[in-house]
C-alpha cells in the first residue's frame, strides 16, 4: 500500500474495497502494465459511430494472461473499446474505427484481416445472455465444430470441460440434449461464457458479463475470471467497482470516450494519479 | 365524489360522457363489420353445406343437368398451389434472407423493398394478364404451369415480407454472439438466425398458401379451366376458384350447387389454415 497518502486508501476502504487483487501481496501487479508482455497493444485508436466520435485517440498495452478491467460511467467508451478487438462493430454499417490495434504484434484492423479467424482467437460474452435456439450440447459444441475436426469422445470431453470450467456441469450434466434458452438467466450466462472458452481462444472479452447475474452466479463468474487468467487475457467492462477491485489485476478508467487513466489494480484503488478517477471510484462523481 | 373537493363535477361529467360516446361508437362499429361477415359465413354455410357430400370429392364436375362432384378442380386447386408455393417460397425466403441479413449496406435493398411492396399491393389480375403475355400467348395454351407461376408472383412479396420481418425480430446480440466465435455469416444465417426464426417464416409460407388458394383472377388468364379430370401442368387445369366463377354465374341450378359447395370448401381450408398458423405460433411461445 501507498504510504504517503493512507488517508485516502482509508476512504476507499471504507467503501468496501477490503479486497483488492494482489493488495499488500508478493504479486507483481504494483507495477505499470506496460512493464509486462503485452497482448494487444493499442495505438491512437479513434472510433466513430456514423459522424459521433465516440473514442479519441486511445493508446494503452493489455498484459497477455492478465484480468484488465474497464471501468467508467455510463457511455463513456468502455464498451465500443472491447467491442474493436474482435472487430464485432463491422456488423453494422457506419461504424469504423482508425488507428492501429496490434495483437501479437499484428495490426488486426488491417483490411486484409480474417475476421472469422480473429474472432476465433478473440472471444466475446456479452452483456445479455444469448444462448443460441439449440440444445445445451450443441450450444457449446457449434464453436468448436467451426475450427476443429472432433471424434464424438474428444467432444463429449470438450464439453464437459467448458461446462465444468464456467462452473455449470454439476447443473447441467443430466440436461445436456434439452434446450440452451430453457436454463435460468444466470446458467445461460455460464453457458455463454463456455461457449466462448470451448473454442480455446486466447483472448476473452467480457462485456459487464455479470450484470444479469444474481449474487451467488456473479461469484461463480468472477472465480471462473480468475481461474482462466492463467491461461488467457481476459478483458471485463464493469460498472461493479468492487467486481473490479476483486478481479482484476489491472485498471483502465475512461471518461468521454478518453483513456484517463491505467494502471495496476491495487494503484488505481488506492492511490490513484488522476482526480477524476478518484472522484469516480470513491462515488464523488459529477 | 363530493368528498374530493378540488374536482369539478362539470369537468368530470364531461369526460364520463366522452368516454361512453366513444365506447358505444367502437362497440357499434365492430359489430357493424362483424354483422356482414357472420351473414355471408352463414349464408355460405346454409347454401354450401347440404350440397357438401361425398360425390363433390369423388366424382368430376359435370356437363349442366347431370351429377357430378368437384374432385378435379380439388385436385387440380391443391396442385397449382402446392407448385404456385413450391416456385415461390425458396425465392421469397432467400429474397427475405438478403433483405434482412446481407443488404444493411446495399443501396439497392430498399429499392427492392419498395418494389416488393409494390407487388404486395398489386390487383392479382394484373398478374395474371402478365403470365399470360410472358406464358400463355408464346405457348399457345393455358395450362396448370402458367397458372402456378401467377399464383407464385402472388405468394412472393408476401413470402418476402414475412421472411424479412421474422427474421428482423431475431435480436441482433444472438447474431453479435455467434459471430463472435468466428461463424461466418452464412453459418450464422443458417445454423442461429433460421432456426430462431423458422416458426415465423413458416408461417409467412403458410398465409401465403391461405391467400393463393382462394385467388381467381389470375387462373382465369392462366390455368383456365378442365372439364375432365387431368393432372397433367402442360394442360389447362381445373381449379376451385374458375369453377365457382363459372358455375355461379351459370343458369344451372345443378352447377350453381355446386358453386356454393366449393365456396364453402375454400372457407373452411382457409380459416382451418389459419386456426393452424395461431396455434403453431402459440406453440412456439
Amino acid at each position: 500500500m501507498d504510504q504517503k497518502n493512507p488517508k485516502n486508501s482509508q476512504t476507499l476502504l471504507e467503501k468496501g474495497f477490503a479486497s483488492i487483487k494482489g493488495a499488500g501481496g508478493p504479486d507483481k501487479a504494483d507495477g505499470k502494465p506496460s512493464s509486462f508482455p503485452l497482448k494487444i497493444e493499442v495505438q491512437d485508436l479513434n472510433f466513430y459511430y456514423g459522424k459521433f466520435h465516440a473514442l479519441h485517440s486511445i493508446t494503452m498495452g493489455i498484459p497477455e494472461k492478465k484480468v484488465t478491467a474497464m471501468i467508467g460511467p455510463s457511455g463513456c467508451g468502455k464498451s465500443t473499446l472491447i467491442r474493436c478487438f474482435n472487430r464485432i462493430y463491422e456488423l453494422y454499417p457506419k461504424q469504423y474505427a482508425t488507428g492501429e490495434i496490434l495483437l501479437d504484434g499484428r495490426n488486426i484492423l488491417d483490411p486484409k484481416e480474417d475476421l472469422n479467424l480473429l474472432r476465433a482467437q478473440v472471444g466475446m460474452v456479452f452483456q445479455k445472455p444469448t444462448p443460441f435456439p439449440m440444445s445445451v450440447y450443441d450450444n457449446i459444441a457449434f464453436g468448436v465444430r467451426l475450427y476443429e475436426r472432433l471424434t464424438k469422445d474428444e467432444m463429449d470431453e470438450r464439453v464437459e470441460w467448458a461446462l465444468k470450467k464456467s462452473a455449470l456441469w454439476k447443473e447441467v450434466k443430466d440436461k445436456l440434449k434439452q434446450i440452451g434458452t430453457a436454463l435460468s438467466g444466470g446458467q445461460q450466462q455460464r453457458l455463454c461464457i463456455a461457449r466462448a472458452i470451448a473454442v480455446k481462444p486466447e483472448v476473452v472479452l467480457l462485456d459487464e458479463p455479470c450484470s444479469a447475474l444474481d449474487p451467488i452466479s456473479t461469484a461463480k463468474v468472477e472465480e471462473l475470471i480468475d481461474e482462466l487468467s492463467a491461461d488467457y487475457t481476459i478483458i471485463i467492462v464493469t460498472h461493479n467497482m468492487q467486481q473490479a477491485a476483486r478481479v482484476s489485476d489491472f485498471t483502465a478508467f475512461m471518461y468521454l470516450g478518453k483513456l484517463i487513466e491505467f494502471d495496476s489494480t491495487e494503484k488505481m484503488f488506492t492511490n490513484p494519479m488522476r482526480k477524476e478517477t478518484e472522484d469516480y471510484i470513491t462515488g464523488r462523481f459529477g | 365524489m363530493s368528498k374530493l373537493k378540488n374536482i369539478d363535477a362539470g369537468l368530470y361529467r364531461k369526460r364520463r360522457i366522452i368516454n361512453l360516446s366513444i365506447l358505444a361508437a367502437s362497440i357499434l362499429t365492430t359489430l357493424f363489420g362483424l354483422f356482414w361477415l357472420v351473414w355471408l359465413l352463414a349464408t355460405l354455410f346454409m347454401h354450401g353445406f347440404k350440397y357438401l357430400d361425398l360425390s363433390v370429392f369423388t366424382q368430376p364436375t359435370p356437363p349442366p343437368g347431370e351429377s357430378g362432384g368437384l374432385a378435379n378442380a380439388i385436385v387440380g386447386s391443391v396442385l397449382i398451389t402446392f407448385m404456385g408455393v413450391a416456385l415461390g417460397a425458396p425465392v421469397g425466403v432467400l429474397a427475405g434472407t438478403f433483405l434482412s441479413e446481407y443488404a444493411i449496406r446495399s443501396k439497392i435493398a430498399p429499392v427492392i423493398r419498395f418494389v416488393n411492396d409494390v407487388l404486395l399491393s398489386a390487383p392479382s389480375i394484373i398478374l395474371g394478364v402478365f403470365i399470360y403475355e410472358i406464358v400463355v400467348v408464346p405457348s399457345g395454351h393455358f395450362s396448370g404451369w402458367a397458372g402456378a407461376l401467377a399464383l407464385a408472383l402472388i405468394a412472393l412479396p408476401i413470402i418476402v415480407r414475412t421472411t424479412e420481418d421474422m427474421l428482423k425480430l431475431v435480436p441482433n446480440t444472438v447474431r453479435e454472439a455467434a459471430c463472435a466465435l468466428g461463424a461466418p455469416r452464412w453459418k450464422v444465417t443458417v445454423s442461429i438466425v433460421y432456426r430462431a426464426a423458422r416458426a415465423g417464416i413458416f408461417t409467412g409460407i403458410l398465409l401465403a398458401v391461405a391467400r393463393i388458394s382462394g385467388e381467381t383472377a389470375p387462373l382465369l388468364f392462366t390455368a383456365l379451366n378442365n372439364q375432365f379430370w387431368s393432372t397433367s401442368l402442360n394442360q389447362p387445369v381445373a381449379n376451385l376458384p374458375v369453377v365457382i366463377f363459372q358455375f355461379a354465374m351459370s343458369p344451372y341450378e345443378d352447377w350453381q350447387n355446386l358453386a356454393w359447395a366449393g365456396a364453402l370448401l375454400i372457407t373452411i381450408s382457409v380459416l382451418v389454415l389459419n386456426i393452424v398458423v395461431r396455434t403453431f405460433l402459440q406453440a412456439k411461445r
